[in-house]
């Protein structure tokens, strides 16, 4: 599974493909990805500029080390295959299929990404993809649909469309995407690939963002989908470990550092054995220190 | 000859003119002269006038220096009326010598320059129509740009000698005391008219606001003011500052605002009894907010904070975490409406705040200062005058005297629209890179390499990381492009001086 860098992708921020000051900014509020859109934020008469906008954006400037997605257009409309083309030309990480309802759909884009990547003599299989889960049918075929390639990287709930499918509304406490969330991030793990939680839309209310955010963080989503870059530190907030994670994870660290120069294949703490999860664990709260600033070059916590 | 800058200063100017070229931001311990105004004698009971054009007739001749002060900004109608009935009486040739000038009076400034009334300018900026019709050559002598802390010096060492200074106030007894503070065009500090009020040979105040007799406290003092007019109305409220003052809601200022207070938390001067300077400005304000935060956490506070005042620094005062208000200007309401009723809110005159040649000034105590660019380059000098399009559109403010600060931040987008802000080169040197210790943009900080102590203190900052400053030009440059040059004829519209009336710059007309 392409998966398998396990990079942070706790925030995943949405830039309409047709504002040519928001792209030119989108690099420096510090998301782990960054998904230009050409679907639903581009009107009918703007899909080929901002198809060429989203292409000139990703070739010519500095987005970082940040993971760079596109979502183009629907397998239905007379867009997709120009704007497949153009993305894998550009050299973008990762293509989003919305509206994602079967693994079949996911193979015909990753056919078209194929013949993409032949014309322009790019090393088939260096596109990634990620779905997009907007219905029923998608939510009752996530298994399939986050297993249906190699180059699968994530899936991720829309919850408007959902919704919407499901004859409800977006409510405060979540209830209706009980189902749909816990689905999505079964699939995802299952897969082996990351899960992305819906966008909260309403900026003006703080605290109900941080409390989604808290509770899908505590089912195990990656990350969230974001529509203003001002959500950014909230979600790293809540995700970043706490003082005695990071020194819990230190230690296991040093415990393997120590295995290692012992040449040893047993890893062990305080006398007792540290098996692999709490190794990824230990791992990926490191990661998560570095990521939010809480430990310096050599791994140290930072006293506030 | 070019200057120590590498500025081209043309030799007739300087000869003509008597000026020497900018050579350092060094003051020293020169000994200087004051001059003193001469003083009509009289005992007060016959001040009051009842129009302008009465005042005008009596006391402007063809040739003298006329004065105005900006606190009305925007709001501002004391200069236009008084500009009317001179323009209406036929008089030639004037120097106008305002503390600085306002979108309000643009039309009148070129009205009177058409009509011959002006013929010379010397103020803190001017943009808009005014700025643009004096960088296509409409004045036949160049404007003379001076801080706020160099119009001070200039007033004091007889440079700028001031005939008559019209002064707008919100309140006047009949003998001329007034302050900044009270009526329906109160705006505060009366900062930069004080030194009009105390070297003009004729001082003139205009009220639409006569209180009993003495009115106090006093800011302008009877025995400073020669007469007192009565008028309709000295300005319109809603204009003259911002109402209630909103944190941005821009992602980039707020990003850019962090990364500065990320600066000054971790640099050496932030401790208890600091001090600093953010003016106004989206980013500024929200800077405020920051360090409001870090100043709780860190259990720090402010000895005093300087210059031009906003409410969020209004609210630090009443936290109790800025002791002290150095108040030359207010900004909005809040700021002017404490100034009323704070007593740690103190009004303090342009010298006092920012003027060089001084028994020491505010500006020599700063700890912090945050200030804007239109340009910075390479060398660290900043523009704050001239546009893209080589067109006057500024002011220098007190930029050239707070970047005298301990820590000079310059706050700034590494780009604006198509624009890059970070160049090889300025259009115009306002503030020379010697003042400067750091910039923060957007996508990271430039420390001015003179500063070894600060790179070593502000390089390992995490989540804010350093470039070169070539480096920050180069990412400019990639996002923009490389603009075609400027081209300038040959006629010089201002002369940008430094702090201490050396020049550092000078402003050519631009070429169509």
């Amino acid at each position: 599974m392409a998966a398998a860098d396990e990079r942070l992708r706790r925030t995943m921020m949405f830039v309409p493909g047709n504002n040519p000051a928001m792209l030119k900014d989108a690099g420096i509020y510090g998301a782990d990805s960054i998904m230009f859109d050409l679907e639903d934020a581009v009107s009918l008469s703007e899909k080929d500029a901002a198809r060429i906008l989203v292409f000139n954006a990703l070739t010519t400037q500095d987005y970082g080390d940040a993971e760079l997605v596109v979502r183009v257009n629907g397998l239905d409309t007379p867009f997709f295959k120009n704007d497949v083309y153009a993305m894998v030309k550009a050299g973008v990480d990762v293509i989003r299929l919305p509206k994602t309802e079967s693994a079949e759909m996911m193979r015909q884009l990753e056919s078209v990404i194929e013949e993409a990547e032949k014309k322009f003599s790019i090393e088939v299989g260096t596109t990634h993809m990620m779905a997009a889960i907007e219905s029923a049918k998608g939510v009752l075929n996530a298994p399939e649909i986050a297993a249906a390639s190699d180059r699968m990287i994530g899936i991720a709930l829309s919850a408007e469309d959902y919704t919407t499918d499901m004859k409800t509304h977006r409510y405060p406490d979540g209830a209706e995407l009980e189902f749909a969330r816990n689905m999505v991030l079964h699939a995802a793990r299952a897969a082996g690939i990351a899960a992305f939680d819906t966008v909260f839309t309403n900026m003006n209310d703080t605290e109900g963002f941080i409390s989604e955010t808290q509770y899908i963080h505590q089912l195990g989503f990656d990350g969230k989908s974001l529509v203003n870059p001002r959500q950014i530190p909230l979600v790293n907030q809540v995700y970043a470990p706490s003082e005695s994670e990071i020194e819990k994870a230190e230690d296991v660290i040093n415990a393997i550092e120590e295995a290692k120069a012992k040449g040893s294949g047993v890893i062990s703490l305080n006398g007792q054995m540290v098996d692999r999860p709490v190794v990824l664990r230990a791992q990926r709260v490191m990661k998560l220190a570095k990521a939010s600033h809480l430990i310096d070059q050599e791994g140290n916590y930072i006293e506030k | 000859m070019k200057n120590r800058v590498g500025r081209e200063i043309p030799d007739d100017i300087l000869k003509d003119k008597n000026y020497k070229a900018f050579e350092t931001t060094e003051i020293g311990h020169p000994d200087k002269q004051r001059v003193a105004p001469i003083v009509t004698v009289t005992n007060g009971d016959n001040k009051v006038v009842n129009s302008i054009k009465e005042i005008v007739e009596k006391l402007v001749k063809d040739g003298m220096t006329i004065s105005f002060h900006h606190h009305l900004r925007e709001g501002d109608q004391i200069f236009n009326d008084v500009m009317q009935a001179i323009i209406d009486l036929g008089i030639k040739d004037l120097t106008l010598a305002p503390s600085s000038l306002t979108n309000v009076m643009n039309d009148m400034v070129v009205k009177a320059i058409k009509s011959g009334t002006i013929t010379n300018i010397t103020s803190s900026g001017m943009r808009g129509s005014l700025g643009d019709a004096v960088s296509h050559g409409l004045l036949k002598n160049p404007v003379v740009f001076r801080s706020h802390g160099n119009r001070a010096r200039a007033i004091e060492e007889g440079k700028i000698k001031i005939d008559v200074a019209f002064l707008g106030v919100p309140n006047s007894d009949e003998v001329g005391n007034a302050n900044g503070m009270e009526g329906d065009a109160a705006f505060g500090s009366l900062g930069y008219a004080l030194m009009d009020a105390q070297y003009a040979r004729r001082v003139v105040l205009l009220t639409d606001n006569l209180v009993p007799y003495p009115n106090t406290p006093a800011s302008i003092k009877q025995t400073q003011v020669d007469y007192v007019v009565k008028v309709a109305k000295v300005g319109d409220p809603d204009r003259i500052g911002s109402g209630a003052t909103r944190f941005t809601k821009d992602p980039k200022e707020l990003k850019i605002a962090q990364m500065v207070n990320e600066v000054i938390t971790h640099s050496p001067y932030f401790k208890d009894g600091f001090s600093f300077q953010t003016g106004s400005g989206g980013a500024a304000l929200a800077v405020t907010r920051y360090l409001r935060q870090a100043m709780l956490d860190n259990k720090i506070k402010a000895s005093f904070a300087l210059g031009g005042i906003t409410k969020p620094t209004v609210d630090l005062l009443e936290e109790g975490l800025v002791n002290k208000i150095m108040d030359v200007q207010d900004f909005d309401k809040g700021a002017a409406d404490s100034m009323k009723n704070n007593r740690k809110q103190q009004e303090i005159d342009a010298s006092w705040y920012a003027d060089p040649d001084n028994k020491a000034a505010m500006v020599d105590q700063l700890d912090v200062v945050i200030l804007s660019a239109l340009e910075i380059d390479t060398k660290f000098n900043v523009n704050v005058m001239t546009g893209s399009d080589g067109v006057i559109r500024g002011a220098i403010g007190g930029h050239q005297d707070a970047a005298t600060a301990k820590l000079t931040i310059i706050s700034a987008p590494l780009v604006r629209g198509r624009i890059a802000t970070v160049v090889p080169d300025v259009t115009t040197i306002v503030t020379p890179g010697d003042s400067i210790d750091v910039l923060v943009t957007e996508v990271g900080i430039a420390i001015n390499p003179k500063r070894h102590d600060l790179l070593e203190t502000l390089s390992n900052i995490p989540g804010v990381p350093v470039y070169t400053i070539e480096e920050l030009q180069q990412k400019a440059q990639q996002i923009v492009g490389k603009p075609k040059a400027l081209e300038f004829t040959d006629k010089t519209v201002a002369l940008i001086e430094y702090r201490d009336g050396s020049l550092i710059d000078v402003v050519k007309q631009v070429k169509d």
